[in-house]
């Protein structure tokens, strides 16, 4: 059992909360992320930790409602326990000087973006951050951001906020002016297609965390196996950080809609039960 | 034939088009009289062979023998004298290769039905309810079980009722390991293995789930806490793929995916459980063994038009039990046996569609002892299918292991292991199951999941019994 000791709406379907968990705040590092599971009835999923805090020995997670369980963890409040809260999983990513890294991070995916872009920071490399999403009100922790970043770009799909467009843009601005050393991106998977394909172009090393549908979380089941390079890799042990230049990201979009109906149906059963009003459905 | 001796009884089942429409177990064990009369059959040989072919030695005349006087009490306590999960052993041991392939009755005509005897005691004491044992006084030292499976509760138990303070720590968030992610409900009902982790808790052991050694505490971090022996029993948990092309298709699953999802999440109770569990109509389960066995039944039981299985050898060789194939063809599993995927076929949406497979013809006999499958050029041909599990073993689960460098591994990357012992390169820390092995049995876990209390008791008493295994 963990305890949501704060919750905070960052965007109406962005939700933050910090979790009473030392277990797995004593170990966590960035870019490793931890399962959990609601309730008895609930399904696992994997959540990239967004921050830990090892005074308080929490750690902070954020997810988008984009499902069932989603919503329902949404719903939770602070004071509420999660039933299951299992990590840290996956390797950390190598915390070292490369000299300028510029972090992309993409809707949910700003979140962990953040303590990689922190951990850069205090290794002394120069950061530059893009962050972006759909809409403005997808937007959050720009401030945080900024703090660990020397500078800070944002962009919006749809141009309610900040640059009117893709992080990618920015990026490609960032690459023709700059000499850049490492691309760390986290996002929906075609942002990190779109990234590593233009990175790919400039020979930029680039790091990309992937969040495939997972069951254990530990290397049991391989629901989480994706192509790098030619071979199988399961993302729960072997990643979730991989090169970007040798991931395989159709596969990966594919193997994301699996259960797409399932899911839909799940969601479905779970608004009409709770006399809900739809949030529009979709998935990365 | 002589007809004055009872013959073996055959094990009451539901029949198949009425079982594969729920996970309801499909063995429906003997009546009292019927499991009396079949003890009455053994002749009680002066030397018993039977107990040679059971890994953790249970008196099998003795109990047998209280049994056929009808004391049953007296006869499950006989069995668990050795064994502390026979209501599993009962269900999943492969007794035809074991106990009662020793049976001296079997030269002439059939052994007695050990495995059925065993099941019906443990079915009569859990009806009844299980009293904990008397527990010896308390003693000062701390042991940490890595894994809940049938290894490391066996060790679990056996070390609390020497009085010493054990607790177990399991990965996932249910105590059982593959009695609970792997064998499904069908074969082994949930509820028993949760009665057998009850019993160990009420020896004082404690659990603690959602814990992942190697990652949420590494062994020091337990040193730290006070534990002072360890036994590794994290099982086989790393399933292999074929690595042909088009492996990672959506629709294709390994063996492991597949029953976890249905059996520890309960997928066949989507969507009041939130897990979801695609299968399609036409399903191809690659593999011999029971896992491939389990999968092919589930597949059925989660909705499947047609199941069937691909094997690369006869029948002859596969490693499943033969009951369980047997049951698995009664319920309509289709064997497709001599005939290897070479790869998988898929649509513009990425979902598999077919199974490109090679005819094989038996070779040589290889190191296992079976013979080798080769293949026949030009046999290629299509399965059209649109969900396959692909269960062609497990290995190790490196995940702990990488975090302990200094234990050593054998050449398969299992841990190297005292076969008597479990004592392993590393001072106070035994191992035992599948992680020493490879994939095997429940009751050869649970076997040297016994020794290794028995080690750990010695190495608490008598810090010089392992020099050999000492740095």
């Amino acid at each position: 059992m963990a305890k949501i000791l704060k919750k905070e709406v960052l965007t109406p379907q962005i939700k933050l909360m910090v979790i009473d968990a030392p277990w797995v705040a004593r170990k966590a590092r960035p870019g490793q992320f931890v399962v959990l599971r609601i309730n008895e009835q609930g399904e696992r999923i994997p959540l990239t930790i967004a921050d830990f805090d090892l005074q308080e020995e929490t750690v902070t997670i954020i997810f988008q409602e984009v499902g069932k369980t989603t919503m329902v963890l949404g719903d939770l409040e602070e004071g509420d326990e999660i039933l299951d809260f299992i990590g840290p999983l996956g390797k950390e990513i190598e915390e070292k000087y490369f000299g300028h890294v510029v972090c992309v991070g993409g809707g949910v995916g700003i979140a962990p973006t953040y303590p990689k872009a922190r951990a850069f920071k205090e290794k002394g490399n120069r950061v530059t951050s893009i962050i972006g999403a759909r809409s403005s009100n997808l937007l959050f922790w720009e401030e945080e951001m900024r703090r660990v970043s020397d500078e800070l770009f944002v962009t919006t799909d749809d141009g309610t906020y900040g640059e009117k467009g893709f992080v990618t843009q920015v990026l490609e601005r960032v690459l023709n002016k700059d000499k850049v050393d490492l691309v760390v991106a986290v996002g929906p998977v075609i942002m990190m297609k779109m990234t590593s394909l233009l990175t790919e172009k400039y020979s930029i090393p680039t790091l990309v965390s992937l969040n495939p549908i997972m069951v254990d979380g530990t290397g049991m089941c391989g629901c989480c196996r994706v192509t790098v390079g030619g071979k199988c890799k399961f993302t729960c042990v072997d990643g979730p950080v991989f090169d970007g230049h040798q991931v395989d990201f159709d596969e990966l979009m594919a193997r994301q809609r699996i259960y797409l109906e399932e899911e839909k149906r799940a969601l479905d059963a779970w608004l009409m039960e709770t006399e809900k009003e739809g949030a529009p459905y979709h998935v990365y | 034939m002589s007809t004055e001796r009872p013959s073996r009884p055959k094990m009451p089942q539901r029949p198949p088009e009425e079982r594969i429409k729920d996970f309801n177990e499909v063995p429906l064990g003997l009546s009292e009289e019927v499991a009396v009369a079949e003890a009455r059959r053994c002749i009680q040989c002066k030397k018993p062979t039977c107990i040679e072919g059971c890994p953790v030695e249970i008196d099998i005349p003795g109990f047998i023998k209280l049994l056929s006087q009808g004391e049953l009490d007296g006869a499950i306590a006989k069995i668990k004298e050795k064994n502390s999960l026979p209501a599993i052993c009962g269900r999943v041991c492969p007794q035809e290769d074991q106990c009662e392939s020793k049976c001296i009755l079997g030269r002439r005509g059939q052994p007695v039905a050990i495995g059925y005897l065993e099941r019906f005691l443990a079915d009569y004491e859990r009806e009844k309810g299980v009293k904990a044992p008397s527990l010896p006084p308390p003693r000062d030292k701390k042991v940490a079980v890595i894994g809940s499976g049938p290894a490391g509760l066996t060790c679990a138990g056996d070390l609390a009722r020497m009085g010493y303070k054990v607790t177990i720590f399991e990965a996932l968030h249910a105590p059982g390991g593959v009695l609970v992610y792997g064998i499904p409900e069908f074969r082994l009902p949930k509820a028993i293995v949760a009665q057998e982790v009850d019993y160990v808790q009420s020896l004082g052991v404690e659990l603690k789930v959602s814990r992942v050694i190697g990652k949420t505490f590494t062994l020091d971090d337990l040193k730290d806490e006070g534990y002072q022996a360890f036994f590794i029993g994290t099982g086989a948990g790393l399933p292999y793929f074929l690595e042909v092309p088009g492996e990672n298709l959506n629709g294709i699953y390994s063996a492991n995916e597949f029953l976890t999802r249905s059996n520890l999440m309960k997928a066949y109770l989507f969507p009041r459980y939130d897990t979801p569990l695609k299968v399609g109509q036409s399903v191809a389960v690659i593999g011999g063994g029971n896992v491939a066995m389990d999968s092919a039944r589930t597949a059925l039981r989660l909705g499947a038009k047609e199941v069937c299985l691909v094997y690369r050898r006869t029948k002859k060789e596969m490693p499943a039990r033969i009951e369980e194939v047997e049951r698995a063809e009664e319920e309509g599993v289709n064997c497709i046996i001599l005939t290897n995927p070479v790869r998988f076929l898929g649509n513009e949406n990425g979902w598999v569609t077919g199974i490109e497979c090679i005819q094989m013809e038996l070779g040589e006999p290889d190191e296992s002892g079976r013979r080798r499958p080769v293949p026949i050029p030009g046999s290629e041909f299509v399965i059209p299918i649109d969900t396959v599990v692909v269960a062609i073993g497990q290995g190790p689960n490196p995940l702990l292991l990488e975090t302990i460098p200094d234990l050593q591994l054998n050449r398969r990357g299992y841990i190297a292991a005292d076969a008597e012992t479990g004592a392993t390169s590393l001072a106070g820390v035994f191992a035992g199951g599948d992680i020493v092995t490879g994939a095997a049995t429940v009751i050869s876990a649970m076997g040297a999941g016994k020794r290794s209390a028995q080690a750990i008791d010695r190495f608490f008493t008598d810090s010089n019994s392992f020099p050999e295994w000492r740095q």
